[in-house]
């Protein structure tokens, strides 16, 4: 149970269970579907750009607790940061859940999202961690349509 | 054709056999299965996929080392002593397979790498000559992705369309309604005999014999189903029939096509190269007689070799005891899962076979398979390549335990502890 418990955190579970930032937004002027064909995962992420700063994020779909919730905390980590920011968080929470050391010192501190680490410890389920991460970077690069994990 | 169907009314029911009058000592044929004896996480492995892939035997096993030990050659072509060794081994087993599905004749049996080659062979050779503009291809809601991808290609290219036949909230097709689906423009039924997804078994004789009445060939999905039911392709009446040697204890990369041998004499070949010609010329090629010609190349002659050992060992366990032990392993474990708060089993007709799909209130199948997986168990999470189904339930996915006949009570009690456990991680 221990290794399952440094997947399941208390708080990846809470957030399962309680999504945060879980809605579409009208006023988003990004929208990408990250779609994880093996298990089926699909979320579609909304992003409110003003200028080069994420003003708002939402989310919306289905999937695993682990794709839930880090669909749901990231919504929280990135909002307010400009786009370099959210793709460098990106990169570092990457490393973390793929258990790769950090390549840049001067990254941003992960914080919260270190709940995350565990996942490296089940590779298949990486994918399911990053799916919300992969939507995000396609709508931060201005793409409109669906981005699948495979 | 139609009368040879209407003979047999009713469908088998062949895994309906109580668990106390289980024929077979299940501890000695776990013993023949090596993989088994294994921990997982430091637990027992308790392998319950076993409907996206069997494990095997070591007869399989010692039957591939043995023929690259012994016998590896060229068929059909070399004068010298291995050839002839390895070309008798692999006709044999072509022997064994015709054998296993009834066939009338050896020449029936197509060696393929698994029913979906099968099925893509038949929709390129049969399905190409004769399919044309606005025909219709028939199959149900519950098929594979490989019996509806190979389809819609074709429809693609020659302009036809798929008419898809409903199924009921328990997952058993809706007869009525495929019968009214039959209409003139209907050149082929396509269907699965076992539900990979659910577990219904589909009446096949029944579906022949609607589709007989109106000229209508029909292709069976055999892959869920040979590995639990005894096929009898004469009986079911059904002109091709596919399936995989991997899910019946058999190696990867080798299926069986069975065609009726005039509808076989009749279709163009599938690909083009060696073997599959009687002589050849820059001018004229005269193709080789079936089953040859649908067999370019070389072919994967230790996977049928193989193959052949998985359906002699299937034959010596014989597929009525499999199938009760499996039918017992079935019943107790729907028993048990269903009454776990805040399951749903999906798939729940009347006559199934080898297959558990559920799901968990809160819980994804995905963080199921991972806990159970932790557990030593072995499940499949997903749509089992089975989309249509999945939004015929309004379900991303299921969890899905399927069974084998070295699989134990003891081992769907493992399950249900695991399941358990999930709930105690999401409580």
């Amino acid at each position: 149970m221990a290794e399952l418990r440094d997947l399941y955190q208390e708080l990846i579970l809470e957030h399962s269970k309680a999504p945060r930032n879980y809605r579409a937004l009208p006023a988003a002027n990004r929208k990408v579907e990250g779609y994880n064909p093996l298990c089926g995962d699909r979320f579609t992420i909304y992003v409110e750009m003003e200028g080069d700063t994420i003003r708002n994020i939402g989310f919306e779909g289905a999937g695993c607790a682990i794709s839930k919730a880090s669909a749901s905390m990231m919504t929280q980590s990135v909002k307010g940061k400009s786009r370099a920011e959210a793709e460098q968080l990106f990169e570092r929470f990457h490393s973390l859940v793929t258990g790769q050391p950090v390549a840049d010192g001067n990254a941003p501190p992960l914080g919260k999202l270190e709940v995350f680490s565990g996942v490296s410890e089940f590779p298949l389920r990486v994918k399911c961690a990053t799916l919300a991460w992969h939507a995000l970077h396609a709508a931060l690069e201005g793409k409109q349509a669906s981005i699948s994990t495979e | 054709m139609t009368t040879a169907a209407r003979k047999f009314p009713t469908e088998p029911r062949d895994a309906a056999a109580p668990a106390a009058t289980c024929a077979i000592d299940i501890q000695k044929v776990r013993a023949d299965f090596p993989i088994l004896r294994q921990e997982v996480h430091g637990k027992p492995l308790v392998y319950l996929d076993n409907a996206a892939t069997s494990q095997k035997p070591r007869v399989v096993i010692e039957a591939l080392t043995r023929y690259y030990e012994r016998s590896n050659a060229n068929i059909h072509r070399g004068v010298h002593y291995l050839s002839e060794r390895a070309t008798e081994d692999y006709e044999a087993a072509r022997g064994i397979a015709a054998g296993f599905l009834g066939a009338a004749q050896s020449s029936e049996i197509v060696f393929v790498r698994g029913a979906t080659e099968a099925i893509n062979l038949v929709a390129q050779t049969f399905g190409r000559t004769r399919v044309g503009a606005g025909d219709e291809i028939l199959l149900t809601t519950m098929e594979h992705h490989s019996n509806i991808v190979p389809w819609q290609m074709l429809c693609q290219e020659k302009g036809a369309r798929l008419r898809v036949a409903p199924i009921s909230d328990s997952g058993e097709l809706l007869l009525d309604e495929f019968e009214k689906l039959l209409g003139p423009k209907t050149r082929l039924v396509a269907v699965t005999h076992v539900s990979n997804a659910l577990g219904s078994i589909n009446p096949i004789r029944q579906i022949v014999a609607m589709a007989h009445d109106r000229g209508v060939p029909v292709l069976v999905d055999g892959a869920q189903a040979v590995p639990h039911l005894r096929v009898n392709v004469r009986e079911l009446g059904c002109d091709f029939y596919a399936f995989s040697g991997h899910k019946v204890y058999g190696p990867t990369g080798i299926g069986v096509l069975y065609g009726k041998a005039e509808l076989l004499e009749a279709m163009p070949p599938y690909q083009g190269g060696g073997d599959m010609i009687s002589s050849v010329s820059f001018e004229k090629t005269t193709y080789n007689r079936v089953p040859f010609k649908f067999e370019a190349g070389t072919p994967h002659v230790a996977g049928a070799i193989g193959l052949g050992v998985a359906l002699a060992y299937v034959n010596s366990l014989g597929l009525e005891n499999i199938g009760a032990h499996e039918h017992a392993l079935l019943e107790y474990a729907t028993a048990a899962v269903s009454a776990i708060p805040g399951i749903r089993l999906i798939g729940t007709a009347r006559e199934k076979a080898g297959v558990l799909s559920f799901v968990m209130e809160g819980v994804h199948p995905h963080d199921i398979g991972t806990i159970l997986d932790q557990e030593g168990i072995a499940i499949r999470t997903g749509h089992h390549c089975s989309e249509p189904v999945m939004q015929r339930f309004g379900i991303p996915a299921t969890a899905r335990a399927s069974f084998a006949v070295y699989n134990t009570f003891e081992e769907v009690d493992a399950l249900v502890r695991g399941i358990e456990k999930v709930r105690e991680v999401f409580a």
